[in-house]
């Protein structure tokens, strides 16, 4: 069984998170020191060559990111830290921040100094208040201690949207307008906040990058998966009996996760399924459980390593019913700009509903089938693309539950 | 209770700050008076459609009158199946409100929520985005206590 193994979380309980001292005594900012006796370039291909892959979903190399951002000239660039969180079943970002608020702001000092950036922002979700609180507080103390020199780093509150998680959306929240995706090209690294150079990375991301600067690209690759290095911070909610959050290498498997750190399924009853990355991933079931959790290996499986929320579902789940409630979760979330999402989303919930309700048909179930095929090519971003995964992959695994409920 | 033409005097040198403006008078109010919003348009010089559109946007932020306590109650599919539905229940029964409403007396409204990135504690509400979990009927009582 794997081991738990604290990068990100290495602070965790150690330090005082309110306090920059206990940071700067554990070694803090000592990295950001080193960064900035490196060259810029030299920096960024650390920062590539450690194998570092976005936490927050896409999987994108960070250092690849990050010098897309630093080879386009322009007079103003900005850092971006993702910390919106909206996927249900996730709660690392909070963990991180609530707990080591210093590490977030150095690991975004880093990329600022690396791609000529002197401004960065926290988007914060609006569900987290007493977080942004505690990471203002931080930001303050550096301030003070003039650790980040003439990095300056500034939060801004959403306002519960779970589109805004998407970059473009996010960019656009911060800008003061609503929550809709951009299309893609240009992406952000090259015009991004008010159309400038911008990196958009999550706070695990970021979060990793002061140990990777000090010790090195080949440490950091040695450990987990070589494909998706590292470690990742998973979230456990749901019918486990630990639901609580654990940092493992990311060569741990799906079992490691449940059944080792989650400790399998509270009160002795069996397991029925997993879903992983929010509600936008995929249902996994049993005869899945030893694939390796690093991004490539789930997407192999049709599932996705996503944001890292493990939520267990034991025998007595009533899956159909779960499917409802997440193709609602995707109508509400809709931000309504492309059609085949706003519609989509939209008549997938009917249709849900209809079959839980026992009143739907086979014809019902192809259809749906359908739709999300075609949802999950046409949408413009992710939100939609991902919507019909939840629904596709249990009709995969799980069908006799659906034909249960047909009439 | 500061007014809202202050606070949005106070946020508009903020680019794009519009978002905070709301969120703050939000935090006075609980909700966004519907004359804050042509005035939110002048100070951050975009048109009434445009500050309409953004309010509308954000489903924490709320044109017009709402009860003084916000109470959320998380939906998603892990409080969903640890029994979000009875604690709606007892939610409503309490205060005898439906999901949407206001109390009369102006003290509470009730709503839907989305994940509130709680979940090790399922089911969960939120009061005025200050979260309680491991909820279950019994405790819905002494919770509300605490605001009335
Ligand atoms: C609908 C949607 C929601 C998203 N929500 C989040 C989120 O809450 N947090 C996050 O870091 N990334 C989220 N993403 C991914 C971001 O678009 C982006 O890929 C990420 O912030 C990049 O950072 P990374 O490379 O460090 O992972 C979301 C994407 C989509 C399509
Ligand atoms: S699912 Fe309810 S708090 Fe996360």
């Amino acid at each position: 069984m794997a081991e738990e193994k604290r990068i990100v979380l290495r602070n965790y309980g150690k330090i005082d998170p309110l306090s920059i001292d206990d940071y700067i005594n554990a070694g803090g900012y000592k990295a950001l020191e080193k960064a900035r006796s490196m060259g810029q370039k030299e920096v960024i291909d650390e920062v590539k060559n450690s194998g570092l892959r976005g936490r927050g979903g896409a999987g994108f190399n960070a250092g690849t990111k990050w010098g897309f951002s630093y080879s386009t000239e322009a007079d103003q660039k900005y850092v971006v830290c993702n910390a919106d969180e909206g996927e249900p079943g996730t709660y690392k970002d909070r963990i991180i921040m609530e707990n080591d608020p210093q590490s977030l702001l150095e690991g975004m000092a880093i990329c600022g100094y690396a791609i000529g950036a002197t401004k960065g922002f926290i988007y914060m979700r609006g569900e987290y208040p007493y977080v942004a609180e505690i990471v203002q507080k931080a930001i303050d103390q550096a301030k003070a201690k003039g650790v980040l020199g003439g990095f300056d780093i500034e939060i801004r509150l959403g306002a519960g949207a779970y589109v805004c998680g998407e970059e473009t959306a996010l960019i656009e929240s911060i800008e003061g307008h609503r929550g809709e995706p951009r299309f893609k090209p240009p992406y952000p690294g090259v015009a991004g906040l008010w159309g400038k150079p911008t990196v958009v990375n999550n706070v695990e991301t970021l979060a990793n990058v002061p140990v990777i600067i000090e010790k090195g690209a080949d440490w950091y690759k040695s450990i987990g998966a070589a494909n998706y290095p590292g470690t990742k911070v998973f979230t456990l909610s749901g019918d486990v009996v630990n639901k609580t959050f654990f940092e493992l290498p990311t060569d741990a498997t799906i079992r490691d996760v449940v059944f080792g750190m989650g400790g399998g399924i509270v009160g002795g009853k069996k397991f029925k399924a997993v879903q992983i990355g929010g509600t936008s991933g995929g249902f996994i079931p049993e005869s899945l459980l030893d694939t390796p959790v690093d991004f490539d290996s789930m997407a192999k499986i049709g599932a996705t390593l996503g944001s890292g929320a493990v939520f267990v579902m034991d025998e007595d789940t009533d899956l159909i019913d779960v499917i409802e409630r997440i193709t609602k979760f995707f109508e509400h979330e809709s931000c309504g700009k492309c059609t085949p999402c706003r519609e989509g989303t939209k008549r997938m919930h009917e249709i849900l509903q209809k079959v839980n309700g026992g009143n739907g048909t086979a014809d019902d179930i192809a259809l749906s089938e359908k739709l999300g095929k075609v949802m999950s090519r046409a949408c413009l971003c992710g939100l939609g693309q991902a919507a019909p995964a939840p629904f596709l992959t249990t009709l995969e695994h799980f069908k006799a539950d659906y034909d249960a409920k047909l009439v | 209770m500061a007014d809202f033409k202050d606070i949005i005097k106070e946020y508009q040198h903020i680019p794009g700050g519009i978002i905070e403006a709301y969120n703050a008078i939000q935090k006075e109010y609980s909700y966004i008076p519907e004359d804050a919003i042509a005035v939110a348009a002048k100070a951050f010089k975009v048109s009434k459609a445009e500050a309409y559109g953004v309010a509308s946007f954000y489903s924490y932020l709320k044109i017009g009158e709402r009860g003084k306590n916000v109470i959320r109650i998380c939906e998603s599919a892990p409080c969903h199946i640890a029994g979000a539905d009875e604690v709606i229940e007892a939610l409503e029964k309490e205060l005898g409100i439906k999901m949407g409403e206001s109390t009369a007396d102006g003290k509470f409204a009730l709503e839907f929520a989305e994940c509130v990135g709680q979940c090790q504690s399922t089911p969960v509400i939120t009061i005025n985005r200050k979260p309680y979990g491991d909820l279950t009927p019994e405790k819905i009582p002494a919770i509300l206590a605490e605001y009335k």
